[in-house]
């Protein structure tokens, strides 16, 4: 695209202000969710992108991959994020942008009155120009989107693999959700960690907060059996919940010589005899 | 090193493993172990390998091996501190070890072994 933009940033200098009171009103009309930015924010934001986007076009023509235009670009990530994390839609924050044309193309008109040609060219080379920092505006928040999602789910994994010392030489790992193998394999890296760590004899994989056992899940809880008992440490599987027994049996999956126990209490005191504490009698 | 030393403590014997293993020095440690299970009549074995990072199959088999070697010899067989890594490694190895028995180390290992030898005394 060859077009320069001649008059753009002539009338960008020499409108500034009228344009960025226009603007702000459009926006302040236009917009669905009334409040939920400050005006005095607002302000400042559309001041700052006129500002940058009158030096960006100055100097870097209509091409916004162009050094000049890093500002510019880094102020609409900046835009985006904050709107993002204020719970507007994607749509919403790229109205950021277009809502500029309206008041910039009323400009254009009133000064190109006597050029049509150049009053096209101009119109068409500044409406390529703000889709390309539209666009851009919802490419930032959905990065923003995605990393957030990213971060939950390591979250998640993280939160989702507690395991606590019961008592001298017992560990229980409640886990809860459902297992696939990525999370196995942090289970199982954590569990014999802390093994190790503990120096612990017994550990009981409390499986009552997962929602479906099928031969996948119980291929993973057998390895992590069989990894614990290569190191020394006996495992016991409890909260076999009556509908996952029934699916076990359904599925023929072997659980093989795994000690498993209908709740948390029962393995526990499984545990303790194994270990051999003295209990008081008549629980 | 190209001998894994094994050392004697009452009637039970002690392997530390502290090198990488390859295969020559595992060939050699299942010959030197088993004549010594016959020189000095012992009734248990305990291997430790709490400072092997790195097991192949080969080696896993082996454990295997000497395990059931010792068995056909009146000695049992613990192997005591295996890292979780290692545990991680035979698992998806599908080498489980069946038979083998482990603990977490030297001194549960000991433990283990006192209590079989009690226990094959008494019967």
């Amino acid at each position: 695209m060859a077009v320069n933009l001649i008059h753009l940033p002539r009338i960008l200098e020499r409108h500034g202000e009228a344009l960025l009171a226009d603007w702000i009103r459009e926006q302040l009309q236009s917009r669905s969710r009334t409040g939920a930015i400050k005006e005095g924010e607002l302000r400042e934001q559309c001041a700052e992108f006129l500002r940058l986007f009158r030096e960006a076009t100055t100097k870097g023509g209509v091409d916004m991959t162009r050094p000049e235009y890093g500002p510019l670009r880094e102020l609409l990530a900046n835009v985006s994020a904050s709107r993002g994390a204020q719970g507007f839609s994607p749509s919403e924050t790229a109205k950021f942008v277009f809502s500029f044309k309206r008041p910039l193309f009323m400009r254009l008109r009133e000064e190109l009155m006597r050029d049509p040609v150049a009053l096209a060219d101009e119109t068409w080379a500044a409406t390529e120009l703000l889709d390309e920092l539209g666009l851009y505006t919802t490419e930032v928040y959905q990065k923003a989107r995605e990393a957030v999602i990213v971060r939950q789910q390591e979250e998640m994994l993280e939160l989702s693999t507690p395991v606590v010392k019961l008592w001298d030489g017992i560990l229980a790992l409640p886990m809860i959700g459902t297992l696939d193998s990525n999370r196995t394999q942090v289970v199982m890296e954590t569990l014999l960690e802390k093994i190790v760590e503990t120096g612990s004899e017994v550990a009981i994989i409390d499986i009552t907060g997962v929602p479906t056992v099928d031969t996948l899940v119980a291929q993973h809880l057998m390895k992590t059996v069989a990894a614990a008992r290569l190191m020394g440490a006996e495992c016991i599987i409890s909260g076999i919940r009556p509908a996952i027994a029934q699916t076990i049996v359904h599925l023929a999956i072997d659980l093989g010589t795994v000690v498993t126990k209908a709740n948390l209490a029962d393995a526990f005191k499984a545990a303790l005899d194994k270990l051999g504490v003295a209990q008081l009698p008549g629980r | 090193m190209d001998r894994i030393p094994i050392l004697r403590m009452g009637e039970f014997l002690l392997v530390t493993i502290q090198v990488d293993m390859h295969d020559q020095l595992a060939l050699t440690l299942q010959d030197d172990l088993t004549a010594q299970i016959t020189r000095t009549g012992a009734r248990g074995v305990l291997i430790d390998i709490s400072s092997l990072d790195v097991v192949d199959s080969f080696i896993g088999r082996m454990l295997g091996s000497i395990a059931s070697m010792a068995r056909l010899m009146n000695a049992e067989t613990v192997v005591v501190g295996m890292q979780p890594s290692v545990a991680i490694t035979l698992v998806e190895l599908g080498l489980t070890l069946h038979g083998i028995r482990t603990a977490l180390n030297v001194e549960k290992g000991m433990a283990l072994l006192r209590a079989g030898a009690a226990r094959r005394s008494r019967a």
